[in-house]
């Protein structure tokens, strides 16, 4: 079926792109449940911004590995396998704090993934991230805001943000791996560099930490998985709820 | 004025475009001036309304009171001679 040979860096696009879509979602849950109206809105359209970066990316990896597939291929109709999206993404919301935390670990990470992918050699990636770079900025800003606030706020804001910071950090150190593929991307200059991308995340998030006076979490426990398709528990129900509807109603429209 | 977490009320202001003057748009609760700028971004500036955002406190609004309306406004009602309604306008000038 396939008439185009599949180029390893559809592999590397899908990553981001589901990246996007499960924060998407996740993001998603607190529509109608943040803790203030306002609040509500700022989360939906972080959601939103992050939805759309997915469907450009989906679009992009289509192109590259060749088959054909439309965004709602790859969004609903994939197994639980066939998604390649770090960890940290998919952890369930928690308490506002857990998803503050979550939003600043991961914006900064794909801030500086954007910033990098702005040069990259596939003119397309480059288009895209440029445009994602300002809206992530955002993001950040919003989880950076958040952070100084609760985490130097009140005894129990902080101790929330303690709590989330131990039970997320440890999938910080997912985003950072590489394999032979990436290896091979960032040579031809398509990829992002893991490791100058981890020395600008750590560059990022210290001083926002230490301002909002929280400790890293000290730990050997590192998960990981998500980028060859094993996924925590909580993934399989996020999954089912996102493509519930679709596979129900194929082809349901608005 | 605050709502259920605390926050206290600001008055919104935008500009739409260069050139233009702020105008109000509506109110929203947020904890500081910093996060009222933002908040106000995400539920005001969707659809690209303004290039220009500012937030006031709503307590630091001093308001006219309806009391007062009769002093403060009615008289201005039989004053015709202050609207610029009894001068010939150019046909030159076509915008005043």
């Amino acid at each position: 079926m396939n008439t185009v040979a599949a180029d390893p860096a559809g592999a590397y696009t899908l990553r981001h792109a589901d990246d996007c879509l499960m924060l998407s979602h996740r993001l998603a849950e607190w529509s109608s449940r943040a803790p203030t109206l306002e609040e509500d809105v700022a989360l939906t359209n972080i959601a939103l911004d992050l939805l759309g970066q997915a469907r450009a990316l989906y679009t992009r990896t289509a192109e590259l590995d060749g088959t054909g597939r439309g965004e709602d291929d790859y969004a609903f109709l994939r197994e639980e396998r066939e998604f390649v999206n770090c960890l940290l993404v998919e952890q369930e919301n928690g308490d506002f704090a857990t998803t503050v935390v979550r939003q600043l670990l991961f914006s900064t990470y794909q801030l500086e993934t954007w910033k990098a992918l702005s040069a990259s050699t596939d003119t397309t990636v480059a288009a895209i991230a440029a445009k994602a770079v300002k809206e992530v900025t955002y993001h950040l800003d919003h989880a950076t805001q958040w952070t100084l606030r609760l985490g130097d706020g009140t005894a129990e804001s902080h101790r929330r943000m303690q709590a989330a910071l131990e039970r997320l950090w440890p999938y910080t150190s997912e985003l950072f791996e590489t394999d032979a593929a990436t290896d091979e991307l960032v040579a031809r200059g398509v990829a992002a560099d893991p490791a100058l991308l981890r020395i600008a995340w750590t560059a990022c998030v210290e001083p926002v930490l230490r301002e909002a006076t929280l400790e890293p979490a000290s730990t050997s426990w590192t998960p990981t998985g998500g980028r060859r398709g094993l996924h925590t528990e909580c993934f399989g129900y996020m999954l089912a709820e996102m493509q519930h509807l679709h596979r129900s109603h194929p082809g349901a429209r608005w | 004025m605050s709502n259920e977490v605390g926050e206290p009320l600001w008055e919104v202001f935008i500009r739409s475009r260069r050139g233009l003057s702020h105008n109000h748009v509506g109110s929203l609760h947020a904890p500081d001036a910093q996060m009222a700028l933002r908040n106000a971004r995400d539920v005001f500036t969707r659809r690209m309304e303004g290039i220009s955002i500012w937030v006031i406190p709503s307590a630091e609004i001093t308001a006219s009171s309806p009391d007062e309306r009769d002093p403060f406004f009615e008289p201005a009602a039989d004053k015709a001679y202050r609207h610029p309604t009894f001068y010939d306008i150019p046909k030159e000038v076509r915008q005043l």
